[in-house]
C-alpha cells in the first residue's frame, strides 16, 4: 500500500513530462515542471505539423522514413534544450524549404493561399447581392401596373358592363 | 443579361480545366531546394580515406559537384560508374558519405573506383541535415565561391547529364571569367 502511495506521488509530482509520438516515449526533464510540460506539448505539436520531406503526405510523427527519424531526433533535441517553436520552424525551413510546413507561413508567396478562399467568398457574395437586387427590380416592375394600363383595364371593364346590360 | 455573360461559366470551366490538366504533369517530388543560391553550410569533418579534417573552405577556388552517397543506397551504385567517368573528364567531385560505416565505404571505393577528390565521413548526418538532404544520391552544384547553385535529386546518369552539363559548364565559364578579367 505504502509503495503504491509513494509511486502515486512520484508520478504526480514528477518533474518529467512525456510526449508519445510514433509509439515512442519522449522524455522532457531539462527544465522546470511547467517548462517540461510545455516542451512535451510543443514537440507533439511540431511533430504533427512538420511534413516529412521524403514521403510527401505524412508528418514527422507518422513517417518511418530514415529522414523523418533523423528530423524527429533533431526536433526532440532542440525542444528538449528549450528552443522556441519559431526558431525550430526556421531551422527546418532553411534546410528543407516551405514544403515541410503543413501550415504555410504568411508571406508574399502565400497570400493567395491564405486569402484566396476569403476573396472568392466575397466575390460570390457580391454576385449574389447583385443578382438578388436585379431580380427584385424586375419582379417589382412586372407586378406594378402603369397608369395607362390601369386606364385601359377600367375602360375594358366598363365596356363589359355595358355589354351585359343589353 | 448581356449575351457575353452567358459564356462566363464556360470560360471559367475551361480555365479551371486547363489548370488541373497542367497539374497532372507536375512532379510532386520535385521540391525546390531551400539552399540554392546560399553558401555551402559550414562543416568540419574527417575524410574517409586519409582521416584529415576538411571544412567548407576546401570548396572555394574551384567549381565542384558535391555528391551525397552511401553504400546502403542502391541508386548510388547505379550512379557510381558515371561519376567515375565524369571525374576522368576533369569534373571535380567531392563526396559526402551519408550515414554509412567506414569500412564498407572504403571497400566500395577500392572495388568500384574513387571518383571523389575526397569524401567526408558524415556518419551522424549533421552536414547532410544542414544541406537539406532527404535521401541519397543527391548532388549539389557549387560554384567557385562556395555557393550552391543547383541541386539534383536522384542518380546522375549518361541519360540525364546533358542538361546538367550545361549548368556545370556555365559555372565553369563564370569561374574562368572571374579569374581572368
Amino acid at each position: 500500500m505504502m509503495k503504491h502511495v509513494l509511486l502515486f506521488f512520484v508520478l504526480v509530482f514528477s518533474q518529467m513530462s512525456y510526449a508519445m509520438v510514433d509509439g515512442h516515449e519522449y522524455v522532457f526533464d531539462d527544465g522546470s515542471e511547467l517548462e517540461n510540460q510545455n516542451r512535451a506539448a510543443l514537440f507533439q505539436k511540431l511533430a504533427e505539423e512538420l511534413r516529412c520531406p521524403k514521403c510527401q503526405n505524412q508528418n514527422l510523427a507518422d513517417s518511418n522514413a530514415m529522414i523523418a527519424g533523423d528530423l524527429r531526433r533533431e526536433l526532440y533535441q532542440q525542444v528538449k534544450s528549450g528552443s522556441d517553436g519559431q526558431s525550430i520552424i526556421d531551422f527546418m525551413v532553411n534546410r528543407y524549404g516551405e514544403f515541410v510546413l503543413y501550415r504555410p507561413q504568411m508571406g508574399a508567396m502565400t497570400y493567395v493561399l491564405w486569402f484566396g478562399p476569403v476573396a472568392l467568398l466575397l466575390i460570390a457574395l457580391i454576385c449574389l447581392i447583385f443578382i438578388v437586387r436585379k431580380r427584385k427590380q424586375t419582379n417589382a416592375s412586372s407586378q406594378g401596373i402603369s397608369p395607362e394600363q390601369q386606364k385601359r383595364i377600367d375602360a375594358l371593364l366598363a365596356k363589359d358592363k355595358e355589354d351585359d346590360h343589353v | 443579361m448581356k449575351r457575353w455573360a452567358l459564356f462566363l461559366p464556360f470560360i471559367i470551366f475551361t480555365l479551371l480545366g486547363f489548370l488541373l490538366w497542367r497539374g497532372l504533369y507536375l512532379d510532386p517530388k520535385d521540391i525546390p531546394s531551400a539552399l540554392v543560391d546560399k553558401p555551402f553550410p559550414d562543416f568540419a569533418l574527417p575524410t574517409l580515406v586519409s582521416g584529415e579534417t576538411k571544412t567548407q573552405e576546401s570548396l572555394k577556388g574551384d567549381v565542384h559537384l558535391v555528391n551525397v552517397w552511401g553504400t546502403w543506397c542502391i541508386s548510388c551504385k547505379v550512379e557510381h560508374p558515371f561519376l567515375v567517368k565524369l571525374a576522368q573528364q576533369g569534373v571535380r567531385i567531392l563526396g559526402v558519405n551519408y550515414k554509412d560505416e567506414n569500412d564498407p565505404a572504403r571497400q566500395w571505393l577500392n572495388d568500384l573506383g574513387n571518383p571523389y577528390v575526397f569524401s567526408v565521413d558524415d556518419e551522424a548526418g549533421t552536414l547532410s541535415m544542414d544541406l537539406g538532404v532527404t535521401g541519397a544520391p543527391e548532388t549539389f552544384f557549387v560554384d567557385a565561391k562556395g555557393v550552391i547553385r543547383y541541386k539534383h535529386q536522384g542518380p546522375i546518369t549518361q541519360g540525364n547529364w546533358a542538361p546538367l552539363e550545361k549548368i556545370w559548364q556555365s559555372l565553369v565559364d563564370e569561374a574562368t571569367q572571374v579569374s581572368q578579367p
